[in-house]
């Protein structure tokens, strides 16, 4: 069997576009494309569940109570006689919401925040860098749950909190790439064009360090979905009426012995979706040879 | 050397001062005060009582004679126990923690370790991916739904293991310590897997096959002590990451440790403890990651000669 | 390489080698006369005087005794440290002749002095103790709390001699005994507590094992902060003759699953709570462990009378009307607590009960429109705020459901953490709250605190007769008969404002090994540790897996 070593990555064919050739790679990765496949899966059902849901996501059955899965309900009921698959359809709009957005706002801070420390560089770079080592060392999950606590629960907070821990390594990943391209000559080329610094790293920094980036975004995705389902789980994230998969699992441990599915069904609902990001990122990190883009 | 261990011991300070200082003033801003209680207490006894914990002076004057204790080694007295010192509880609560925290590292280590490996010897086959999908688990499965699911499996149908509790019946630090280290056990197989990747196809590794030595020797005896080396510098941190990280399996399991202290500390308003715990946290993690600096810095000549000329 | 391979083997093997089973705390304790008991969350404090929560009145329930105590069966006054008690004549005075034998722990005689010092200490102002309305009941106790007479000796305490102790009441008073016998009132070992400068201190270390001195059947031995806490037997105790227990461990679980799991594992005698969902299993159980009974403690919703439309009479009584208490009490709450739409809990003795709030959806929509709201029309979307808890969401989920059926009206759900939760509350930030209430087995104990200045009574109700009810015309009669009748009119009153929306009594739900006897309370946090006995030779309760 031919094995695709590190090796091999490194004698990629000519002509061929980065992007292109990345996309060749990962194809070749099983377990990456089923990861990809099952994500879109499960972005596309989120956003079909208002028309596709079984049962209406508040109807409940206080006779009926908690039933096991059955024709009626594929996955059976809760104690309130509510469809588990109707919760864990609405629960899959808000973890996966909120594991986009938040890392989207890591994404935000962390790029722009690394490209102008490596940018810009000298003593302003080394001050910035000294600021992300000192936050490095504070104790986030506490301040979190210190933070949720003090200004109570609601969703912008949440994520806003998420993605303030999460851009540390975005930022430090972003000015590794901007440090390296710097010296190249097509920026130099920009630079020496007179082209305003905000240009550059729009037009010419950001779209050349986006493999790292990608990488790691798909890799923050599913440690801030894990953060959300822990803080429900705390109570002191997502809130009834709304519902998330962390919620679900919290719910579901309490009763896990009367009625298991009620924990196992939401389990590995999340844990399928986090496996697939998890599979997706490290086949990506292949695909487009980034090495120790987690430090 | 010197200089950078004097540098980043410096460093430190702010760090320390932020948290306390942060801290200090987020507690204060949380709804609710340690002597609130269903019972509602008459204002005039709440007076009296706050001024027991010096609550009625001005916010400023509290802040700088905290830092006055605090430099004296006196985290001060807890609110929610009466009688009792911050000192004494952190006291009470760290070993437990750290017992846990060294326990579940060893977990992870043997389990990513052992995957890491097996993995990098047949990349991308089967071989591969079935020890690093396992390996996966851990990130891809929350704390408190690998704890539940390990309780009703070996706890509660197999009746194998004791499901809660903390050196109460032998047995009863099993479940928790392999919920804790699973999640690192994920971070430890993929560096594992690439320490031992290029250590493989280096030359003496090379050599050795070639003298016709069987494989398990070319692993266990060569490979392995140079592909490992990444995973070393990864257990300082990580270590202190399982400290700050143990309250939710402190919360799972009823394990009397520092982590369920805080959260306790943080729910009950009791100011002192939530500034103590906070405080001893970060100053552990500053402590941790300096030392794995040093012991990154000794193992990577590099690295070394980097530090030494201070750049 | 291979030193670290053997380390790490070697301690591994530690870990898993220690897994070989042992005899279990039951058994054991069964045979040496421990009692391992769950007791909630971590005591904060033993000072009688200072703790205000149950797990902390259970430990010092064992360590101090008041003047009375009382019969955990039926609830009858029994002797404390007092071996008698007299009621003058005009109701006015009480005098306690305490037992000679009565003894601290390292030999001191108990004497009526030590009450008196104790008393003081215990409504000084400086100490801030929360609980010290229970000594209101003696003549300017309340006054003397409040700073507003600074000379204890114009409070109704004497010392007649050093075993006489008489007491003069703020009002003639029947249930007065009750108050001696809580454990507020137990006495202090003033030596012990002066050695520390615990007088008015909360940060002392007289509660230490070692330090404290105590008056009670135990005498503290060990105390691992969230581990355990030790009680043995008193040798000096005056009934030590009739104490069949050696020793007691409190252990301090949090977690009611966490505290049913260890039961079944033999680690509990008994243990405080059972999660709701596993009562039906428990109840299944051939020999079921599970003890239930009906608790001095009322469940129920407040509203904010202070706001629209909250302040009309006709919405709160459409609310309350729109909950059907049966089938929520059946159904989601397993019937592990009792539907009650009466203020004062079911059960209360020597009191007959008013018409409790019913279900009536036709009257309840009724009410509704005539308040400007047919059909739900244009009521403003208000919240429903309960502190973060399993059993409060479940409740809170059913009844949002149910008033939307009933009455098409849209509430909405607030969770909150306890200290958010509490501030919210008594602040006025709320619209409907979840509350609760534990109480003894006397009306007053839950009427008194709806009344217009109660701090507790967070609904703006005020209505002058309902005060002048319980608190003039009940403390003017003497008389148990008379006085039930004016609870009673009281509590009609209240049901017809309906300013609260009364849903349950609570059930005390606890699981006890056979091998137990005596485990048994109605008013939460009264166990009498006189009564409970362990047989020696009875195994550890077994779970039988329920049929698939």
């Amino acid at each position: 069997m031919n094995t695709n070593t590190l090796t091999d990555i490194d004698q990629a064919e000519e002509g061929r576009s980065l992007w292109q050739d990345a996309w060749a790679r990962l194809r070749k990765n099983h377990l990456a494309v089923l990861g990809l496949v099952v994500l879109v899966t499960m972005i596309i059902i989120a956003l079909l569940t208002p028309w596709i849901a079984p049962y209406s996501y508040e109807a409940q059955n206080l006779d009926l109570g908690a039933t096991p899965p059955s024709a009626a309900h594929w996955l059976g009921t809760d104690i309130f006689g509510r469809d588990l698959l109707t919760q864990i359809l609405y629960g899959g709009r808000v973890s996966l919401a909120v594991g986009f957005v938040a890392t989207a706002v890591a994404l935000l801070i962390g790029v722009g925040y690394g490209a102008i420390a490596g940018y810009v560089g000298g003593r302003t770079d080394a001050i910035m860098m000294r600021l992300v080592d000192i936050l490095y060392a504070l104790p986030f999950m506490i301040f979190i749950v210190l933070l949720m606590v003090v200004f109570g629960r609601n969703v912008i907070l949440l994520f806003l909190a998420i993605g303030a821990v999460e851009w540390l390594t975005m930022a430090r990943i972003m000015r590794g790439q901007v440090q390296s391209l710097r010296q190249q000559e097509f920026v130099e080329a920009a630079v020496s064009l007179g082209l305003p610094a905000s240009t550059i790293i729009r037009r010419h920094l950001v779209p050349n360090a986006l493999g790292p980036i990608i990488v790691y975004t798909t890799l923050t995705i599913p440690s801030v979905m894990l953060l959300e389902a822990f803080l429900s789980f705390l109570g002191l994230g997502i809130q009834p009426p709304q519902t998330s998969w962390g919620l679900l699992i919290s719910y579901g441990a309490e009763t896990m012995e009367e009625y298991p599915w009620l924990l196992i069904y939401p389990g590995l609902t999340l844990t399928i979706t986090l496996f697939s990001l998890n599979f997706l990122g490290d086949g990506l990190r292949d695909a487009l040879d980034v090495r120790g883009s987690k430090d | 050397m010197g200089r950078f261990l004097t540098a980043r011991l410096l460093q430190a300070v702010p760090v320390i001062l932020a948290v306390i200082t942060v801290t200090f003033f987020l507690v204060r801003v949380a709804p609710g005060g340690p002597f609130d209680s269903e019972k509602a207490v008459i204002p005039e006894v709440k007076a009296a009582l706050e001024a027991q914990y010096r609550l009625d002076q001005p916010l400023m004057s509290q802040y700088f004679a905290y830092l006055g204790d605090l430099a004296q080694g006196d985290f001060g007295p807890s609110f929610k126990y009466p009688g009792r010192s911050v000192n004494e509880l952190i006291g009470a609560g760290l070993p437990v923690t750290a017992e846990l925290g060294l326990y579940a590292l060893l977990i992870a280590t043997l389990i990513g370790g052992s995957a890491g490996v097996i993995a990098s010897l047949r990349p991308n086959t089967p071989q591969d991916y079935i020890p690093m999908a396992l390996a996966m688990i851990g990130i891809c499965m929350p704390t408190f739904l690998l704890g539940p699911l390990l309780v009703l499996v070996f706890g509660i149908e197999l009746e194998w293991l004791p499901v809660s509790g903390w050196g109460d019946i032998p047995g009863d630090k099993i479940l928790p310590s392999i919920t804790l280290g699973a999640a690192y056990a994920a971070y430890i197989a993929r560096l594992s897997r690439a320490g031992m990747l290029e250590v493989l196809s280096q030359d003496y590794i090379r050599t050795a096959r070639a003298k016709g030595l069987p494989e398990w020797q070319v692993v266990l005896r060569h490979a392995l002590r140079g592909g490992l080396l990444p995973v070393i510098a990864f257990l300082g941190p990580a270590f202190a990451g399982l400290l700050a990280g143990s309250f939710v399996v402190e919360t799972i399991f009823q394990i009397p440790g520092l982590g369920r202290f805080y959260v306790q500390a943080a729910f009950n308003r009791d100011y002192t403890m939530i500034l103590g715990t906070t405080v001893f946290l970060s100053t552990l993690i500053v402590l941790f990651n300096l030392l794995s600096d040093i012991a990154a810095a000794w193992l990577n000549p590099r690295l070394r000669h980097q530090f030494g000329s201070g750049s | 390489m291979r030193a670290t391979c053997h380390a790490i083997g070697a301690l591994l093997l530690a870990v898993l080698g220690a897994c070989s089973p042992g005899e279990n705390n039951v058994e054991r304790g069964n045979r040496e006369g421990i009692l391992y008991l769950g007791n909630g969350s971590e005591p904060q404090t033993i000072d009688p005087h200072v703790l205000s929560g149950s797990p902390e009145a259970r430990v010092a329930r064992a360590l101090f005794e008041p003047l009375l105590t009382r019969n955990p069966y039926t609830e009858a006054i029994e002797p404390g440290v007092a071996e008698r008690w007299k009621l003058s004549d005009d109701k006015r005075f009480l005098t306690f002749y305490l037992n000679p034998e009565a003894r601290w722990s390292n030999g001191d005689p108990v004497t009526a002095e030590d009450f008196y010092w104790s008393w003081e200490r215990a409504i000084n102002p400086a100490l801030a103790s929360s609980l010290a309305n229970v000594y209101f009941i003696i003549r300017g106790a309340e006054d003397y709390h409040l700073g507003k007479i600074d000379d204890f000796s114009r409070v109704g305490v004497e010392v007649l001699d050093s075993h006489t102790l008489r007491v003069e009441l703020a009002y003639p008073y029947p249930f007065a005994l009750n108050n001696f016998a809580y454990i507020y009132m137990a006495p202090i070992h003033r030596k012990s507590v002066e050695a520390h400068d615990g007088k008015t201190r909360r940060y002392s270390a007289w509660t230490r094992p070692g330090n404290l001195i105590g008056n009670g059947p135990f005498q503290l031995a060990d105390w691992k902060i969230q581990r355990y806490l030790t009680v043995e037997q008193n040798p000096h105790y005056w009934d030590r003759d009739n104490i069949a227990l050696k020793s007691i461990v409190f252990r301090p679980i949090a977690s009611a699953a966490t505290e049913e799991k260890m039961f079944r594992s033999g680690q509990l005698h008994a243990t405080l709570l059972l999660p709701n969902n596993k009562t039906p299993s428990y109840r299944a159980q051939a020999e079921s462990p599970l003890e239930e009974s009906a608790q001095m403690a009322s469940y129920y919703y407040a509203l904010n009378g202070n706001t629209a439309p909250l302040n009309d009479k006709r919405v709160r009584r459409a609310l309350a009307l729109a909950i059907d208490r049966e089938t929520l009490a059946s159904t989601v709450l397993m019937d592990t607590m009792i539907a009650w739409g009466g203020y004062v809990p079911v059960g209360m003795p020597n009191y007959d009960h008013p018409e409790p709030l019913g279900f009536a959806p036709e009257e309840a929509r009724r009410l509704l429109a005539d308040a400007g709201f047919p059909d739900g029309d244009g009521f403003p979307r208000l919240s429903l705020l309960y502190n973060t808890d399993e059993n409060h969401r479940t409740i809170a989920v059913a009844v949002q459901q149910m008033w939307k059926t009933h009455l098409n009206v849209d509430i909405e759900l607030q969770n909150q953490e306890w200290q958010v939760y509490l501030s919210a509350v008594r602040e006025g930030n709320f619209s409907i709250a979840r509350r609760g209430w534990n109480g003894d087995t006397t009306p007053d104990s839950f009427l008194d605190y709806m009344v217009s200045d109660s701090i507790i009574n967070v609904t703006g109700f005020a209505n002058e007769f309902y005060d002048d009810l319980v608190v003039r015309r009940a403390r003017e009669t003497g008389d148990i008969d008379a006085l039930m009748a004016l609870y009673q009119e009281a509590e009609r009153i209240l049901l017809d404002e309906a300013p609260i929306i009364p849903i349950a009594t609570y059930t005390a739900k606890r699981l006890v090994q056979p091998s137990t006897t005596g485990m048994h309370g109605r008013i939460v946090d009264v166990y009498n540790y006189k009564y409970v006995s362990l047989d020696p030779t009875a195994k550890a309760w077994q779970w039988q897996k329920p049929e698939p």
